[in-house]
């Protein structure tokens, strides 16, 4: 559905903001476009819009090229601007029949189009309002309601839950992922949880470059190689065999890294154990400690990187080493 | 043609939503009124003559404040991103905003006609000298229009759009002055570009063609250029 190869724009200055990056997004996809601010993601999506046209590269959309055949892109697209700029001398129904007029709407299409629409995005006893009168949270649903008043078949938003309460983020999560079902949607954040809420895809972009791409478990996954046990043992002060010479002799267990050492107040060591590939040793772990030694277990719990250290670390170093690689794995 | 009537549509709307049309509107209806009808009963004759002489004055003083706001307010507002990201071509966006602009300015200069009524109810006028100098005044506002919206283009800042248009109002305005200071020979150009020479020979009751000409090609010019200000952003 969207086909990217090779985009790149710059500005005029020595760096480029988006750096020959490539994907493709399958149709019915929702990719989420992760990353810190200035790292490109708005200059992607202006391009994938036709608003601004490509340094280089190209970028395609349905089969159309967005600088060349840019009308039948536009008309194949719904957008969602940052910050959601809307007319503000306007009610919404007023906005929603001029953009039908500008879309070339049928006449005989609009009026079941527009209640749709209004029921879809949750703006039913708001109709009549000014827009300029609408709390934030609404005026993000009119910038919705006119994205998809056309029925794209692909709708970008950018920053779409940006400046809003709690409450309004999970609503409007909601509306995305309902439109989501029947549409192909890349939408930009740099909220996790919203990625992990609604994407089926992530990709991590960072100084124009795509840090990192797949689904969000797999990115978790890639990002801290394997995952971790951390074991708390109480009782052991030091004298005799520690936890970590004990659970050295168990079957699957790759390395063991001594966390914290029992000290003063603090009578527990904790200890982090890398299993072997594919070995999940907790339960032989458990059983050493409570019959080998006169040791307490107090905790045993698996970890697993979260979106937000893959974030942390794909986005700090900007493309390190490590963060290349994880790209490869994706 | 339907998106061009569309944009047109909303923006001569919104021009009745905001204090500036009204203000800008009455200030010129009542300057011009006043300095026409002073001059009315001054001279005691029953004629236009008046109105047509001061008009070119203040339509380049006024009109950059109707077309200010016309792509400028869009450009700092962001909605021009939206509106270009629907299937509608920069053109069409030029366009639906002018043909807004030269509604505006239509809906003033009728509010103007009860001038020639309230003359021709005094004495003998005539009438198709006030027609053409009527269409005259309309041709000049729609050239300072394309004027306005041209440099609404290049700005999201109305005010230096405004302000920007009225310098170049006021040079074509100026050009009929510099011919004293000016060897004759530049008469030939001068007269060849300066605004008022072109309406004066209209306003005098005679349609040339090269004049029609001259304010089509005027605003052509601008429009052009106010779609190459769009269109940059696409530049490779």
């Amino acid at each position: 559905m969207i086909d990217v190869d090779q985009l790149y724009k710059n500005y005029g200055g020595k760096r480029a903001a988006v750096d020959r990056i490539s994907f493709q997004v399958r149709n019915g996809e929702v990719l989420g476009f992760l990353g810190p601010n200035g790292a490109g993601k708005t200059t992607t999506m202006k391009m994938l819009t036709s608003f601004l046209a490509p340094s280089d590269g190209r970028a395609a959309i349905a089969g159309y090229d967005v600088y060349s055949e840019s009308v039948e892109v536009r008309r194949r697209v719904g957008y969602l601007p940052e910050d959601t700029p809307l007319y503000k001398d306007m009610t919404v129904l007023e906005y929603l029949e001029y953009i039908c007029d500008v879309r070339g709407i049928a006449r005989d299409q609009r009026r079941p189009r527009i209640k749709r629409t209004i029921e879809q995005v949750g703006l039913g006893d708001r109709a009549g309002n000014l827009i300029g009168e609408l709390s934030k949270g609404y005026r993000q649903r009119v910038g919705l309601a006119q994205a998809i008043i056309h029925e794209p078949a692909v709708l970008i938003l950018d920053e779409p839950t940006s400046g809003l309460d709690p409450n309004q983020i999970v609503e409007i999560r909601q509306v995305i992922k309902s439109i989501g079902e029947s549409k192909t949607v890349i939408f930009s954040t740099h909220i996790l949880q919203e990625v992990q809420a609604t994407c089926s895809r992530v990709i991590i972009i960072a100084d124009g470059k795509i840090a990192a791409d797949g689904t969000p478990a797999e990115l978790s996954r890639n990002a801290s190689g394997r995952s971790s046990i951390l074991v708390e043992v109480g009782g052991a002060r030091g004298r005799g065999p520690g936890p970590k010479d004990l659970l050295a002799y168990l079957d699957g267990i790759e390395s063991i890294v001594v966390v914290r050492d029992p000290a003063g107040d603090a009578a527990s060591s904790l200890l982090r154990v890398y299993p072997k590939d594919g070995v999940d040793p907790r339960g032989d772990i458990a059983k050493v400690i409570a019959t080998a030694t006169d040791m307490e277990l107090l905790q045993l719990t698996p970890e697993r990187a979260s979106l937000e250290d893959v974030f942390r670390k794909l986005t700090k170093s900007a493309v390190a080493p490590s963060a290349a690689s994880t790209s490869e794995q994706a | 043609m339907q998106n061009i009537f569309a944009i047109a549509k909303r923006e001569f709307a919104s021009y009745f939503n905001s204090p500036i049309a009204y203000l800008v509107g009455s200030i010129y209806i009542i300057l011009s009124g006043a300095l026409f009808f002073n001059g009315l009963f001054l001279q005691g004759q029953a004629e236009m003559r008046g109105f047509f002489d001061q008009a070119p004055l203040l339509l380049f003083i006024i009109v950059p404040f109707l077309t200010m706001r016309l792509l400028a307010e869009e450009r700092a507002q962001g909605t021009l991103e939206l509106l270009l990201s629907m299937p509608v071509t920069d053109w069409q966006v030029v366009l639906g905003k002018y043909l807004a602009s030269l509604g505006l300015l239509a809906v003033l200069t009728l509010l103007t006609t009860p001038f020639a009524i309230s003359v021709a109810a005094i004495g003998p006028l005539d009438k198709g000298a006030v027609v053409c100098g009527y269409i005259g005044v309309y041709l000049m506002a729609c050239a300072y229009a394309a004027i306005g919206l041209m440099t609404s283009a290049f700005t999201r800042n109305q005010i230096v759009a405004a302000l920007v248009a009225l310098f170049i109002g006021f040079s074509l305005f100026i050009l009929t002055a510099l011919m004293q200071i000016l060897p004759p020979s530049f008469a030939g150009i001068i007269n060849a570009i300066a605004i008022q020479t072109r309406f004066q020979s209209i306003a005098r009751g005679v349609i040339d063609l090269r004049d029609l000409l001259y304010f089509v090609t005027l605003s052509g010019g601008c429009l052009l250029i106010a779609q190459s200000a769009l269109e940059s952003r696409r530049w490779r």
